[in-house]
């Protein structure tokens, strides 16, 4: 059963399409990839499913139509966006910057526990609570976003280069708790990356976006065992 | 001495009162980067409209509360009816609208109340609290009130919910509708306290400036001024500016340049922060990679 369902999505700016008829699905407590180089349209795809651009086609989360719906009623819905560049809230605090994730929620005490939980995930966090958040550092400024949308409790995750511009290790620290969340809470999440390896390791389903269109999709073993992929993508 | 601190205190006074004008500049520049140029007009209109009810003999207090919740209710009004529309406008239109709503609210009070000069009464009493002989009573209540409202002001953007959020969309509307926050309403949401915190300054400066249609283009100058001062994007730079301004304005007239003179000091003041220190004290320094 899928989650997120997009069909024939056409999305861009101004004139120009850059996404042009796109389909792929997000399964429940899945994770689906998309993969992509620079300019194929994958940081347009996740800005169409959250309604920050002009898009056609249809977009249903949990079989709800949600393609004329106002970016932050999607959010409402439960969708969280990690969104490129990170959209850090730089002149608040560490812990502002979670309480804002938490903006729409009512249950006080869950949003407290929330906030200790996301906290044992990035110990880092915590010890810079009280911090300016322009201050940290670019590996905690990306722990900083993907705790602000856990903070949303979403069902579905849109994760827009978690790996851009870290060192290894911040990388290999943040899918592993990707892998977590996934797993204990059964958050979907729909991960776009240019470093294929990586999102082949965490995702179940993958798409290979070309200039705005889908040129292959399947599991994830499939996709990295394809032999145009790998030299594209892989590298070996 | 004793005039020397009876001048200090008078500056504390209206510094004050540019202070809290400053704020409301400070607050819509925040998030809109524009300077609202009708935001004397508006809390001028607002001290029209205390007035024409304490003249209906609306008890002062019940009039007060009353002019600060019409005064929200019409800030929000304005922003979502006359602003949002040109939201995405290049700004030389945008202030064109600025500087018309000034000159409607201007004129319709006029053709409302007449330019005829009004006096404004003071909640507070003729003689000086505690016997004193350095500050008049309303100087004194006006200091507190402002104190009052600056404080509820920090308590509510520092601690609610709300408050969190209104700063959130002033920095980041695109990461605030990411996490669901209607950007929209909290622009409206700062524009209606703007309006708000304006009706306050207005109503404790007409007293000493008297009510008229014109009575707050020297204000806004000052808090001008004191928003410059201060930083033009920082609400404790606003604060700190307006008393400052308040303060230096008294003594230079009182003993330096003379009362004929002492918009001068706001106009110095402009042109020497924008020459100087265009971030004034406080401010950020926005550097652009190009």
């Amino acid at each position: 059963m899928a989650l997120l369902e997009v069909t024939d999505l056409c999305a861009g700016y101004n004139a120009a399409d850059v996404l042009r008829g796109v389909t792929f699905a997000v399964e429940k407590g899945g994770i689906t990839a998309i993969l992509g180089a620079n300019g194929a349209g994958k940081t347009t795809l996740l800005r169409a499913v959250s309604g920050m651009l002009r898009r056609r086609g249809s977009i249903r989360f949990d079989g709800k139509p949600i393609e004329k719906i106002a970016t932050e009623d999607i959010a409402r819905l439960g969708v969280a966006h990690v969104p490129d560049g990170r959209g850090t809230f730089l002149d608040l605090t560490t812990e502002e910057n979670l309480r804002i994730g938490a903006y729409t929620r009512k249950d006080r005490g869950a949003v407290a526990r929330d906030l200790e939980r996301v906290f044992t995930y990035f110990p880092r966090l915590k010890e810079r609570r009280h911090q300016q958040a322009g201050t940290l550092s670019g590996g905690e400024q990306q722990m900083l976003a993907v705790s602000r949308a856990l903070m949303l409790r979403p069902r579905l995750l849109l994760l827009d280069e978690p790996s851009f511009g870290l060192a290894p290790l911040v990388v290999q620290d943040i899918f592993r708790i990707m892998r977590a969340i996934n797993a204990e809470e059964g958050v979907s999440v729909l991960l776009v990356e240019q470093n294929a390896g990586l999102a082949l390791d965490l995702a179940d389903n993958a798409y290979v976006l070309e200039t705005g269109q889908v040129v292959m999709s399947g599991t994830s073993e499939a996709v990295r065992s394809d032999e145009a992929v790998r030299r594209a993508y892989l590298g070996y | 001495m004793e005039a020397f601190l009876h001048q200090v205190f008078s500056g504390l006074a209206t510094g004050g009162i540019y202070a809290s004008l400053a704020l409301a500049l400070v607050m819509i520049y925040q998030s809109t980067n524009h300077i609202n140029f009708a935001q004397g007009e508006m809390a001028m209109f607002s001290t029209y409209l205390a007035w024409s009810m304490i003249n209906a003999s609306i008890p002062y207090w019940w009039a007060f509360l009353l002019t600060v919740l019409i005064s929200f209710a019409a800030g929000v009004v304005i922003e979502r009816i006359i602003i949002r529309p040109v939201e995405h406008a290049p700004v030389l239109s945008i202030i064109t609208v600025f500087v018309a709503l000034l000159v409607i609210f201007n004129s319709v009070a006029g053709w409302i109340f007449t330019y005829t000069i009004k006096t404004f009464p003071s909640p507070f009493p003729e003689q000086p609290l505690f016997g004193n002989r350095f500050i008049s009573s309303h100087e004194m209540g006006a200091i507190g009130i402002t104190l009052v409202v600056l404080v509820a002001l920090y308590l509510f953007f520092r601690f609610t919910p709300l408050g969190l959020a209104m700063r959130a969309a002033a920095q980041n509307a695109t990461s605030s509708r990411l996490v669901g926050i209607r950007v929209g309403w909290m622009l409206a949401l700062g524009w209606g306290l703007a309006a708000a915190v304006g009706a306050i300054a207005g109503m404790l400066v007409a007293p000493i400036v008297y009510l008229e249609p014109n009575m707050m283009s020297g204000v806004l100058l000052y808090a001008f001024a004191a928003a410059l001062v201060g930083g033009i994007d920082s609400p404790f730079g606003a604060v700190v500016g307006g008393f400052t301004v308040g303060v230096l304005e008294n003594i230079l007239g009182a003993y330096v340049i003379g009362t004929e003179l002492k918009l001068t000091v706001a106009l110095v003041l402009i042109v020497g922060v924008l020459l100087v220190k265009p971030t004034g004290l406080f401010g950020k320094v926005f550097v652009t990679r190009v």
